[in-house]
């Protein structure tokens, strides 16, 4: 479904920040993509919907990310921002949520049936008519991952979605991507996370793949982690989170 | 600041309420208010007394629509000066005697700056009334509506969105500048230079992400999601009988018919 081939991506001239990427994710995949501050992950899901252009190939669905083919790339994609200020731009949150559904011509009682749906599914019915700028931040951020499963996209992209969520919320996030049979791209330090949600983990450091592999097995390489900058997830350190930090 | 930082997301609130004016179509509202501040701008500049009784329609849009008066001065208080500073020196050019009142002498100059004061007043509450009625969404489809080019309606949209950011981001810095620097009020001249450019940078950067945030949802300049109502005949009476009002107002010396009736 998603294929990197050889990509290589810079900000400024003779910084790369990714360096000959190459990697691919089936269909109905679920990927967990992990790495330091600055690695490089927010790039990479950029780079796949076309907000930033690199070299080499990228293709979603065998079809090129090119500037012709975007809109048909972005209406295959759903993509929930590190920072939820800059997702939501309508004034409430159920303006925000039918949005996408109605540029895709859907009619107003299917998006608004689809809209409720999805509230109900992640138990937000109370925010539906609030308004953007007078909700929480950890809100914003269900309200964020909202909008873009009313989008119903055939893969989902998701930079940090756990950060900012209590751990309740954290839970219903968790068991809401489980309960997702779309394919899943999911960048996070929060690694119990990627391991509740994920099969696959991609490392990414320094803008190469350091590994690539089942995620039970290479979340708990602690050598390989330490080596940058993560830790073990508390679930397979065997110890009570208390005592994990002697 | 944490006003100044939801300024325009309470023009939005107030646009969501319910009243009659807000169920209007919003193409009815838009195209009333152009003729309104039009018919407003038309009178001349000495014509004080047929300027006053113009004042009735956004009264009576103050009073259907509920929305405070108390909020549109307040919305309007950087604006409004400004406007109102245009005819300021009028009473220095133009000195030749129009009236007298006993001893007092008017010249024109006084008039022609009070005719043009009321007309900016008119306009931005006629401007007010609508952005407060009607979200800019809808507005925008309605000016798609009247085939405004979509890169203008765009325009129009983004910026109205950016300033939004751009609020936003000042109350975040100011705050964050503040915190740092106790017992200091406001920003200290020598943090100005930097304190812009990154105002620039950084609102430039949101905004550019939540266009972004725009495109991949598939937005494609056309505004599927402002409520496409049908154009009901409410909507048209409302039109046609604010029109016929404006016209009535404009030909009919009503300040006259007034005055001839107290004294008879
Ligand atoms: N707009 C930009 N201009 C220049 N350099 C940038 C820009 N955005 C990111 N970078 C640089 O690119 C590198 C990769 O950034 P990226 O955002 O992809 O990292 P990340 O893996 O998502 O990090 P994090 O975990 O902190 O979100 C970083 O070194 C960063 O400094
Ligand atoms: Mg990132």
């Amino acid at each position: 479904m998603i294929e990197f081939q050889h990509v290589s991506f810079g900000y400024e001239k003779n910084r790369q920040v990714l360096r000959d990427l190459s990697f691919r994710i089936e269909r109905g995949e679920a990927v967990g993509l992990v790495g330091p501050n600055g690695a490089g992950k927010s790039s990479v899901m950029k780079l796949l919907l076309g907000l930033l252009e690199g070299e080499g190939q990228i293709l979603v669905d065998g079809l090129p990310v090119r500037r012709d083919t975007l809109p048909e790339i972005r209406r295959k994609l759903g993509f929930v921002l590190q920072s939820s200020d800059n997702q939501m731009f309508m004034p409430t949150v159920y303006e925000d949520m039918i949005f996408a559904p109605l540029n895709y011509k859907l009619s107003r009682e299917e998006a608004e049936a689809r809209v409720d749906e999805v509230l109900a599914r992640l138990g937000l019915e109370e925010l539906k008519h609030r308004y953007n700028h007078k909700i929480s931040g950890g809100e914003k951020r269900m309200a964020a991952i909202a909008t873009i499963l009313a989008m119903k996209p055939e893969a989902i992209l998701m930079d940090e979605p756990s950060s900012a969520l209590d751990p309740y919320n954290r839970r219903v996030i968790i068991n809401t991507i489980c309960t997702l049979p779309q394919t899943k791209l999911i960048a996070s330090h929060d690694l119990d996370m990627i391991l509740d949600t994920c099969e696959r983990v991609i490392l990414l450091s320094e803008g190469h793949i350091i590994a690539d592999g089942p995620a039970e097995k290479l979340l708990q390489d602690r050598a390989l982690l330490e080596a940058n900058r993560l830790e073990l997830p508390l679930s397979l350190v065997g110890r009570t989170p208390r005592n994990a930090a002697e | 600041m944490q006003k100044a930082m939801h300024e325009l997301a309470e023009m939005d609130e107030l646009a969501m309420r319910s009243s009659p004016i807000h169920e209007l179509h919003p193409l009815a509202k838009l195209i009333t208010t152009i003729i309104y501040i039009l018919i407003t701008l038309s009178y001349d500049k000495y014509n004080l007394s047929g300027l006053v009784p113009m004042l009735l329609w956004p009264i009576l849009l103050f009073t259907i629509s509920g929305i405070e008066v108390r909020i549109c001065f307040y919305k309007l208080r950087i604006v409004l000066p400004l406007v109102m500073a245009v005819g300021l020196f009028n009473p220095f050019f133009d000195r030749a005697i129009m009236l007298r009142i006993g001893p007092l002498a008017v010249s024109g100059g006084v008039f022609s700056m009070l005719t043009l004061m009321i007309k900016g007043l008119y306009c931005l509450m006629a401007s007010f009334l609508l952005m407060a009625t009607t979200p800019i969404d809808s507005l925008c489809a309605a000016l798609r509506q009247l085939h405004v080019p979509k890169i203008l309606v765009t325009l129009l949209l983004l910026t109205y969105r950016y300033v939004g950011v751009m609020t936003e981001e000042l109350a975040v810095m100011t705050d964050a500048y503040l915190l740092r620097a106790p017992g200091q009020k406001g920003i200290h001249i020598s943090a100005w230079g930097s304190f812009l450019g990154q105002l620039l940078l950084r609102s430039m950067d949101r905004a550019q992400e939540l266009y972004a945030a725009m495109l991949l949802r598939g937005y494609n300049q056309q505004f599927h999601y402002a409520e496409a109502r049908p154009f009901r005949i409410r909507d048209a009476l409302y039109l046609l009988g604010c029109i016929l009002f404006f016209l009535l107002l404009r030909t009919v010396k009503v300040a006259q018919l007034l005055g001839g009736m107290l004294v008879r």
